[in-house]
């Protein structure tokens, strides 16, 4: 490389002011270089694409590779580091055929109607929630949202789908909480992330003993039965499922609940006709992107993008937060608008053939809380003022450490 | 309108179904993209033309 001066690294701090804003310096680089370069923490460097046009080509170009073994691909700064050589990857880090042949078999479970069938359980898990917030006493200490909804909702809702027991969801909790703190160093982090491995390993034996009725029991008595899987295949599943849907639905319950508790305006709309949630629940996943680091690619061939051409063994970082503002699609993007013609064109779920599995999912979860923290909660509001709250600048998905409310 | 889709090219992310879901369905066995109707009538086009926008695999072609 000639360039001499020293590369920026990724954005990745909100500019002081509103903490939700993209990452300051983002705004900028859209307009006036929308693919830049940026420093990564191993002394490499890859491609930063800003402008949603870009990122859309980029994310829906299969020449651009998720695997993370590919020569240029971006690994340093990823969520939990570089993977480990012969750790068995989900297909979110795959290409096709690999990629399409193991997403194909579980698509069905999160197709559309498919959630739709659990939107009752998942109203059922959100009212039982609730009422334990209510019943908590708020004259000693305020309630937590992300403790008491944020994080539980979407760990009992995969803990349903891959079939861990009732009695196993409070195991199962901690260990993803843990894996979530931030009071933890990495090295901290790696326990949990080894109980974890064994608690998965353990459920999948356990399917493999007496199948049910859910996804890991389904691989089992189907692909696995036939050879298309081994254990370790089966393992990835259950850990990419857990993990891709967790941290991220948690953190937009959290963030969407915040901003329409600081927006009276939208939250009353909102409260009066809750058909407009579908598209509120889009505006505020395109509004919050918090998908802060990624998705990444490495180039396998070269390709120009946007006039840059992007030669074979150099990594992209792409801007999901930068897209999702870009004027050129969204006017007047910072704005929360949930009557936004559009909003459903964001790629706060990636764009292209790994777009979110999980989406219908999220979506559904997020309708329903948002729903009912707005009809139970009317009066809901921050126990602490905006300044104070812990926001996760330092996470690769954004959102709050904790939130403290009242009502 | 005539719609076309791709099966090969669809990764079952389900766009089309929230947009247009008289005209797309999911296949039981493996959330693959199906066609209810391929020459739906005027007042679905703006539907389907979304769909064909928004779907993130390219697997809907719409000839008009
Ligand atoms: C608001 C919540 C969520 C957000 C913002 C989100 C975001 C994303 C994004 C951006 C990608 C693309 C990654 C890439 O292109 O490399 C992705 C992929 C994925 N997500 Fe989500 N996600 C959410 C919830 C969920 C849920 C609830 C699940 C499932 C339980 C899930 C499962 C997955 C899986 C399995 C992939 C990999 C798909 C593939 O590689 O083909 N996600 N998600
Ligand atoms: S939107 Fe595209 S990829 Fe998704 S189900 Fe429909 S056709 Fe398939």
């Amino acid at each position: 490389m000639t360039t001499t001066a020293p590369l920026p690294p990724l954005p990745a701090r909100p500019p002081s002011g509103c903490p939700f804003d993209p990452p300051e310096g983002l705004a900028r680089l859209r307009l006036e270089e929308p693919l830049s370069k940026v420093a990564l923490d191993n002394g490499g460097w890859a491609w930063l694409a800003t402008r949603y046009a870009d990122v859309r080509a980029i994310l829906g170009d299969t020449r651009f590779s998720s695997d993370t073994s590919a020569p240029g691909y971006p690994v340093s700064g990823m969520t939990g580091g570089s993977p480990r050589p012969g750790a068995t990857r989900g297909f979110i880090r795959m290409d096709p055929p690999e990629h399409t042949r193991l997403r194909r078999m579980v698509t069905r479970d999160f197709m559309v109607k498919r959630v739709e069938a659990l939107r009752p359980t998942l109203q059922r898990l959100t009212d039982e929630l609730c009422d334990a917030m209510e019943r908590v006493d708020r004259s000693e200490h305020p309630v937590d949202l992300v403790q008491a909804l944020a994080l539980p909702l979407p760990s009992l809702a995969i803990s349903l789908l891959l079939g861990v027991p009732y009695e196993d969801h409070d195991t199962f909790q901690r260990l993803t909480g843990t894996l979530l703190s931030r009071d933890l160093t990495e090295d901290q982090r790696e326990p949990a992330r080894v109980e974890l491995l064994a608690y998965i390993n353990q459920l999948v034996n356990a399917k493999k003993a007496a199948p049910g009725d859910d996804i890991i029991s389904r691989l089992v008595t189907e692909q696995y039965a036939r050879g298309e899987l081994t254990h370790e295949d089966l393992v990835a599943f259950a850990v990419l499922l857990l993990v891709a849907g967790h941290e991220t639905t948690a953190n937009m319950i959290g963030l969407s609940a915040l901003s329409l508790m600081l927006d009276q305006e939208t939250a009353g709309r909102l409260r009066e006709d809750p058909s407009l949630v579908r598209g509120a629940v889009e505006e505020l996943l395109r509004f919050h992107s918090i998908i802060r680091n990624g998705p990444r690619r490495a180039a396998l061939a070269d390709v120009e993008v946007g006039g840059q051409l992007i030669r074979r063994g150099e990594g992209v970082i792409v801007a999901v937060p930068s897209a999702n503002r870009d004027e050129d699609t969204f006017p007047d993007a910072d704005r929360l608008d949930i009557g936004r013609p559009n909003a459903q064109h964001h790629v706060a779920f990636g764009y292209g053939i790994h777009q979110c599995l999980g989406q219908a999912l999220a979506r559904a979860e997020l309708q329903v809380v948002i729903t009912t923290l707005l009809r139970r909660f009317p009066g809901m509001r921050p126990a602490v003022p905006v300044e104070e709250i812990p926001f996760r600048t330092d996470m690769v998905v954004y959102g709050c450490h904790a939130l403290p409310v009242t009502w | 309108m005539q719609i076309t889709i791709d099966e090969a090219k669809c990764c079952g992310a389900g766009q089309c179904v929230l947009v247009a879901p008289e005209v797309f369905d999911q296949r039981d066995e493996d959330g693959i993209v199906v066609l209810l109707d391929a020459t739906p009538d005027a007042g679905q086009h703006a539907a389907v033309r979304e769909a064909a926008t928004i779907c993130p695999a390219a697997a809907i072609q719409v000839r008009e």
